[in-house]
């Protein structure tokens, strides 16, 4: 077939991991079993916050299949430690924020409705369920803190964290924007809400733990972004086993969108009873629990100003938001509001002046952290609903109002007042491919003609930025994070000439095993499928830090860069040696180490049997031919980009359409266009599903609402258009793929583009997401008077 | 209870509980793994198997209803060196990423094609909103679909 040629940098390869998924050949973690298992059934609080009183579990023991119950108590007795948060965030006074323990299994209190504070194990799902329903848990009811606006004046869920504040955090330059502000010659004011959506991946998390009695050694399967990172927290802080007696896998991983990313009470309990009980113990979520226990996300309130000048240049941006973080810190949800969240508030422009303040806040809800994009559609959320406000305000044209506004190309590196420094860009590029893609310039005529059929039609726009790939370590830990941000790639060339690609980032839908081919295989010059790609177990691979932030290609790809650069050069110290010459006259290329000026010349191959079948080699060199690197990256990549959307809004019933939506998006280099178009077309469909769908939410004794897909809006293949995508490309300028990540941008510019859209249809602007009919249907109610 | 399935052709002489999910027993007894679950309450499609060639959630129906009836799974469509036309289309237009509901999505899309006629993307997008993707944004699974359903017109692959 075609697909084996065509396997260079920038080809649509057809991925290779797809064999066995369209085949039901997929191995995910709930697929595996092990003699002997034992199934987990957790108990969990009904209620939002009470004391645990008592637990009788005697007539569960008692019954049939179930083999033991173990609560808190029994794990806390066990030495097991608490889940930490991972970013230590600094306050506004210098201080250290606060945070709560945050024990696996609850012993005492429960914070949110569906914490677990127990679990049942039996031989049967059905055994260890009816065993649950046996046990009796008194509990003393505590008022629950629900509403986040109203956190800091309630009463204190955990002992020492006052006002149940986690922090106030700052960034920028709050007498400057508050000068600038003041002097400004218009000030655009918008409170904004993002409204908490629930992650739901496919598939739901699912662990299977086996402790081997003899070796000591722990094995657990579990559906993590991060296996690395999930026996580092589960062996350093959690104590559940020594790292180098516990080995994590995450095999073919169904979604994580960040919530697989925090370890979770679940996992953690598995594989302590596995050991404790010495027989593998396997639970499985159902999406109920999911819905009530997967790491949540956004749910900010915001206050914001913009100032503009009296030619319609922004000189100053200040937001204030208040952060909901749940019930305890997750493990990245601390620094999602905060270093993920205010240093992107920039945006594509030069706003000379910046002050953000965020109040990170508990309450009686599922812990929040990282969903798809992470701070960064909060941010151009915020960025992207003022600027076209303001323009609305001053009669500008929206898009000229940005483009006004736009850093220049001459101006990359450009520091920006909130603490990053952009490499490079070029946003009127892709702002102009868009509004030539929607066709700008006829839409009156379509805003006329879909009055006529009794819509309101409206465009609105996004020009979002992104800040991708963590880094450098080093700055990145001096600012909280608890781990460095680098990774890992190991290539072991074969004797025969085929490659292993060892990466520590981690694939659940991404094309890891494709993407991550095709740039050794073109480095090497070997055909794709002569390249094995391993990930996602800690057993194999020698380090990793995992996927999330569009991080895997940015540093994962570039660690194998660097690793690959070293097998060359040791390729060209043994070819040189072979064709008695200098290493210095031996050129690589197409798969052939050269000798310069000389019809001299030996394959990739030829060179891999030599490494390890050393007849005639250099005497100071090893044999063998494998290589690692680590790759730590000297800045974030800021892919950015320009969304459109055009909807129509039923005047009669405020249903809203999406009928056209257009993404233009400068990843960088491309490596596989087909597969970067369909990272587009999830995330857009994530953000319209924010706009217009989804909305995780509590009524005020912090019971979930919306607990089930009957209630939880997820959207549906009628519910989304077609997408339109393209590519501008300025290469990212110190990586050395020059590749900048596409995972979350769909996620990030679409809501903004959409709700843009959604306001100017309707000639309303204090809309909150989700716009659904009836909140458009009361609006246009309330306008038509 | 004891009974006898017949899932990709092949009869299978079991001992389940009374009230064990198709599901289950696919998974569970016949280790055909392909079939996921993704919900508890019906609505992802994660689970989509064909009874007698009409497409059904086997997250909703007993073992025990299956009897008499041809089960066909994801495995039994297709091999990898002999795919169904739809499990083709799939990959050649990256209409799956995770690939959790693509099995379900396969299998649905089957049965819409075989049982409509001039399906258009609107079609295909209503014939399909009973499976949950959380991945694809659907836009591929439309183009897939459509491409499979010309494919299966010249070719009979049961």
């Amino acid at each position: 077939m075609a697909e084996a040629v065509q396997s260079a940098i920038g080809a649509s390869v057809l991925r290779k991991e797809d064999r066995r998924f369209i085949t039901g050949q997929g191995r995910y973690t709930d697929d595996i079993n092990e003699p002997g298992q034992l199934y987990a059934v957790f108990l969990r609080s009904p209620h939002a916050r009470a004391r645990i009183d008592t637990i009788d579990i005697s007539e569960a023991v008692a019954a049939k299949g179930v083999v033991a119950v173990l609560t808190g108590k029994d794990m806390a007795a066990d030495g097991l430690g608490d889940l930490p948060c991972g970013w230590l965030v600094k306050q506004k006074d210098g201080t250290d924020m606060a945070s709560a323990p945050h024990p696996p299994l609850a012993h005492s209190i429960v914070n949110y409705a569906g914490e677990p504070y127990g679990v049942v194990i039996g031989d049967s799902v059905e055994a260890a369920r009816r065993g649950a329903e046996l046990v009796v848990t008194e509990f003393l009811e505590l008022d629950p803190v629900v509403d986040p606006a109203r956190a800091t004046s309630s009463e204190d869920i955990h002992d020492g964290v006052v006002g149940n504040l986690a922090y106030e955090w700052v960034l920028g330059d709050q007498q400057a924007t508050d000068a600038a502000l003041a002097s400004a010659a218009h000030v655009t004011r918008l409170d904004l809400t993002n409204n908490r959506l629930i992650p739901n991946a496919m598939e739901p998390r699912a662990a299977l733990g086996i402790y081997h009695k003899g070796s000591g050694e722990h094995v657990l399967y579990t559906t993590s972004q991060n296996p690395h990172l999930e026996r580092l927290v589960l062996s350093a802080f959690v104590k559940v086993a020594p790292e180098h007696k516990l080995r994590v896998i995450a095999p073919d991983v169904g979604g994580g969108f960040g919530s697989k990313i925090a370890v979770y009470p679940e996992e953690t309990t598995v594989m302590w009873a596995a050991r404790r009980l010495a027989r593998p113990v396997k639970w499985t979520a159902e999406r109920s629990e999911s819905f009530l226990t997967d790491a949540h996300g956004r749910d900010h309130i915001t206050q914001a100003e913009l100032g503009l000048d009296e030619n319609g240049r922004f000189v100053a941006l200040k937001v204030s938001t208040t952060a909901n973080l749940g019930a305890y810190l997750s493990l990245f949800g601390s620094s999602v509001p905060t270093y993920l969240y205010g240093t992107l508030l920039a945006g594509q422009y030069k706003t000379p002046n910046i002050f953000v303040q965020v109040h990170g806040v508990y309450t009686n809800t599922t812990p929040v952290d990282a969903y798809r994009g992470a701070g960064r559609p909060e941010a151009t959320y915020v960025v992207e609903r003022i600027v076209e406000t303001a323009a609305r305000e001053l009669g500008r044209d929206p898009a000229e109002l940005r483009r006004l506004n736009m850093i220049q190309p001459a101006d990359f590196p450009y520091e920006t007042p909130v603490a990053l420094v952009y490499d490079t860009g070029d946003y009127e590029a892709s702002l102009n491919k868009a509004l030539e893609l929607i066709d700008y310039a006829g839409f009156p005529d379509r805003r006329a003609a879909a009055a006529r059929r009794g819509k309101r039609r409206g465009i609105g726009f996004a020009c979002y930025i992104e800040a991708c790939g963590l880094a450098p370590s080093k700055l990145a830990i001096q600012l909280g994070a608890g781990v460095g941000l680098y990774e890992s790639g190991e290539i072991r060339i074969d004797p025969t000439g085929t490659a292993t690609v060892f990466t520590g980032s981690h694939s659940h839908g991404q094309g890891h095993e494709t993407t991550f081919a095709q740039v050794v295989a073109e480095r090497f010059g070997i055909g794709i499928d002569d390249v094995e790609v391993v990930h996602g177990d800690t057993g194999r691979v020698e380090f990793g830090l995992g996927t999330y932030g569009s991080r895997s290609l940015a540093v994962g790809g570039s660690a194998l860069m660097k690793a690959a650069d070293k097998i060359i050069a040791k390729g060209t110290r043994i070819a040189a040696h072979m064709l008695e010459t200098d290493p210095g006259n031996v050129d690589f290329a197409d798969g052939r180490f050269n000798v310069r000026d000389s019809n001299q010349s030996m394959s990739f191959g030829e060179v891999a049997f030599a490494a390890y079948v050393p007849a005639n080699y250099p005497e100071d060199l090893e044999p063998g031919l494998s290589e690692t690197a680590f790759y730590d990256p000297g800045n974030f990549t800021y892919p950015a980009g320009t969304h459109i959307a055009e909807v129509e809004v039923d005047e009669e019933t405020g249903v809203v359409q999406v009928v056209d939506f257009v993404a233009v998006d400068d990843f960088g280099v491309v490596i596989n266009p087909m597969i970067v178009h369909g990272q587009v077309h999830g995330g857009v469909a994530q953000g319209l599903g924010q706009a217009l769908l989804e909305h995780g939410i509590y009524d005020d004794f912090g019971q979930l609402q919306t607990g089930s897909y009957m209630d939880y809006c997820m959207p549906r293949a009628d519910d989304l258009p077609d997408f339109r995508v393209a590519t501008t490309v300025t290469p990212c300028t110190h990586n050395p793929l020059g590749v900048k990540g596409c995972g979350e941008a769909g996620a990030i510019g679409s809501p903004a583009a959409v709700m843009n859209a959604v306001t100017d249809a309707i000639g309303v602007n204090d809309i909150s997401m989700p716009a659904t009919p009836e909140k458009l249907w009361r609006a246009l109610q309330q306008r038509n008077g | 209870m004891k009974l006898s399935l017949t899932v990709n052709g092949v009869a299978h002489d079991l001992e389940v509980a009374d009230n064990a999910l198709l599901v289950d027993v696919l998974r569970v007894n016949l280790a055909l793994t392909g079939t996921h679950v993704g919900c508890d309450t019906s609505q992802c499609g994660a689970c989509t198997v064909h009874l007698d060639g009409r497409a059904i959630k086997s997250c909703t129906i007993l073992a025990g209803q299956a009897v008499g009836a041809q089960v066909t799974t994801i495995e039994g469509i297709g091999r990898a060196e002999d795919l169904h036309p739809m499990q083709r289309a799939f990959r050649q237009h990256h209409a799956l990423q995770c690939g959790f509901c693509t099995p379900g999505m396969i299998m649905a899309s089957i049965d819409l094609v075989t049982n409509s006629d001039g399906l258009d993307r609107q079609a295909v997008r209503a014939g399909l909103e009973g499976n949950l993707c959380r991945c694809t944004g659907y836009h591929n699974i439309v183009d897939a679909v459509l491409a499979g359903a010309a494919d299966m017109k010249g070719v009979d692959h049961g």
